[in-house]
């Protein structure tokens, strides 16, 4: 393995783990704060993706300007996280809160089955792939090897002002620090005057937005077909997993390590490339069962 | 000492079904294969329906029918051996399988369980896929109809046999689990729902008893899985697809997790319902499935069986009073 191909390897697996960052983070932001994993996140990276890809057509299609296209795909994924997000939380989470686990699991895969359903009847299942954004905005060289200016600094810009945002939300502000308040435990924040139906459906908006996100800015170099959000729904809960639930820092480095060890595997031994993350999951998981960044909780006797 | 477990009404209400698959299942021998594939997802559904009383659901448990399913192919490829020392050997390797994964899962429960469960799924499914030359890749792996008992049979006779025979092992297997149950194990297993740390202050080892639950509900669902295969003539990676987990979780909530009756209710109701339901509905059936789901978790958590169950029980307080 040469020098090119060591930076090429590197340069896949930054904007590759920008990708799953984003995914990861709206999943382990909304089982911080409902304490349920939503399997249906990898539909909302899916939906988020699809949509992103048919906003490209319409530019296209209706001749706008073409410098629409980048922020199109933010737009995106505003609409499909905030809308499905939205009808997600009122029609099915905040019914379960109070259920057996079990059943809160089953329920949010129930949705997933559903909206992978509805994403076949309304895109189809060929795969969909528009890569105008791409193109535009052109290629860089560094260190002889030449690589798309977005997967290069778009990608990557749009993960740290997201991690860093988001930090700076629940850090800083009120509502922020009212989020974190349900996150650390629901009925005291309740008790203290949060309003947590609306905290709550703010986070799912907000978690969804980021899944959403995570897909429309990928469907610009993936082309996008049905089983895409298994896939997705199963990778970024192994960063999640790794990191430890919860973990939004974790959930950074672990994105890190596993967009890394997934593009060198591409080079190197691409019949391992689709196990690569689940290795990652099994190794640490069977040193730190909780992941790597949880703090022990308390034993309930 | 009465040895088979439940009230008198229930052991009629199997001995009812039992009989009514039977005079369907030889009466329209069209019926003979679905009422085989509901026999075997049953099966498989008791496994799940095992975890599910420790609390715990697995969304990958479709890969030990499946490992179970290639091992029966792989054997009967090879060497040709008879029907039932296939489903025996499969069932042995799917075991096995859950032996060794186990020691590993044992340490997880909940969210964590079920996503490793369905990470080793997806390991498996894109490892028979990828490696075309030995597992057949996608197009999967076929194999002869092996003999019967040493008897070669017709294509129609041995499906009978095989019906038969799992209608056997279902019967056997439900009677099983609901010992396991009953059993000291069982009733740990049920701790382990609701509170893991004072299991272990009795003295038990929650991890050792968990263990044994997650081997059994391997072995069921490996034995559900050579019947499969056996039905089939034919192992494809799809047997081990997380849609094929969630389909087995699915029939669990759908007839009842409370009992290993509701497995095989569930079961029958299930490849009915794909029967009709698919040819009408292609393209929307996991739709389909995940709304019944939503509203059975809203509806009737317990499952069709819990609203037998009800009857049931009204029946016998009637009775009494």
């Amino acid at each position: 393995m040469d020098a090119s191909l060591i930076i090429l390897a590197l340069m896949d697996g930054v904007s590759y783990a920008a990708l799953l960052f984003l995914v990861a983070l709206g999943l382990t932001l909304i089982f911080g704060v409902m304490r349920i994993l939503n399997i249906a996140h990898g539909s909302l990276y899916a939906w988020g993706g699809y949509f992103a890809a048919t906003l490209g057509l319409a530019i296209t299609k209706f001749a706008l300007p073409a410098w629409m296209g980048l922020p199109a795909l933010f737009v995106a994924a505003l609409v499909i996280g905030g809308l499905l997000g939205s009808i997600l939380e009122f029609a099915l989470l905040r019914r379960i809160l109070d259920k057996d686990p079990v059943l809160q699991l089953l329920v949010t895969f129930a949705a997933f089955m559903v909206l992978e359903d509805l994403q076949r009847m309304i895109w189809g299942s060929q795969p969909i792939f528009v890569s105008d954004v791409v193109n535009q905005l052109g290629t860089l060289s560094v260190a002889g090897v030449t690589y798309t200016r977005y997967q290069l600094l778009v990608l990557p810009t749009v993960a740290i002002l997201a991690f860093v945002g988001l930090r700076w939300f629940l850090r800083s502000t009120a509502l922020g620090r009212q989020v974190t308040a349900v996150t650390h435990h629901r009925e005291i924040a309740t008790a203290m005057g949060v309003n947590t139906n609306r905290v709550t459906w703010l986070t799912i908006a907000m978690g969804g937005a980021l899944g959403a996100l995570g897909g429309a800015l990928a469907s610009p170099t993936t082309s996008f077909t049905p089983g895409i959000g298994a896939d997705m729904m199963v990778l970024s809960f192994a960063v999640v997993a790794t990191a430890g639930l919860g973990q939004i820092g974790g959930a950074a480095l672990a994105a890190l390590m596993i967009g890394m060890a997934r593009s060198f595997a591409i080079y190197l031994m691409p019949e391992v490339e689709v196990l690569m993350p689940y290795l990652i999951m099994v190794a640490v998981l069977l040193l730190r069962p909780e992941g790597l960044f949880s703090t022990p909780a308390a034993r309930r006797i | 000492m009465n040895f088979l477990p439940g009230s008198p009404r229930l052991q009629l209400l199997v001995a009812f079904l039992v009989a009514a698959v039977l005079a369907f299942s030889l009466g329209l021998p069209w019926l003979k294969t679905p009422v085989l594939l509901a026999l075997s997802n049953g099966l498989a559904v008791t496994g799940v329906i095992v975890l599910i009383r420790a609390g715990q659901v697995s969304f990958g448990h479709a890969m030990f029918a499946c490992l179970s399913g290639y091992g029966v192919a792989f054997i009967g490829r090879a060497w040709h051996l008879d029907a039932l020392l296939l489903i025996a050997l499969g069932t042995a390797a799917a075991a096995l399988a859950g032996a060794l994964i186990g020691v590993f899962m044992v340490r997880y429960r909940g969210i964590f369980f079920g996503m490793l469960n369905l990470a080793f799924s997806m390991v498996l499914f894109s490892v028979l896929g990828k490696f075309g030359a030995f597992t057949g890749g996608t197009d999967g792996l076929r194999f002869d109809r092996p003999s019967f008992g040493f008897v070669h049979l017709e294509r129609e006779g041995f499906e009978t046999a095989l019906l038969l025979l799992a209608l056997v092992l279902a019967v056997l297997a439900g009677m099983l689990v609901q010992r396991y149950f009953g059993s000291v194990n069982g009733q740990a297993l049920a701790a382990i729902k609701t509170n893991e740390t004072r299991l272990e202050y009795l003295g038990l080892s929650a991890k050792r008893v968990f263990w044994g639950g997650y081997v059994l509900s391997a072995t069921l669902c490996g034995l559900g899985g050579s019947l499969f295969a056996l039905t089939q003539g034919l192992v494809t990676p799809e047997m081990g697809y997380w849609v094929r987990s969630g389909e087995i979780v699915f029939i669990a909530i759908l007839g009842g997790s409370g009992h290993a009756v509701g497995a095989f209710i569930g079961a029958f109701v299930f490849e009915f319902m794909k029967l009709y339901a698919a040819a009408l509905l292609t393209g929307a059936w996991q739709m389909v499935l995940g709304l019944i789901l939503i509203v059975m978790v809203f509806v009737a958590p317990r499952g069709l069986f819990g609203l037998v169950e009800r009857h049931l029980k009204r029946a016998a307080s009637g009775e009494r009073a």
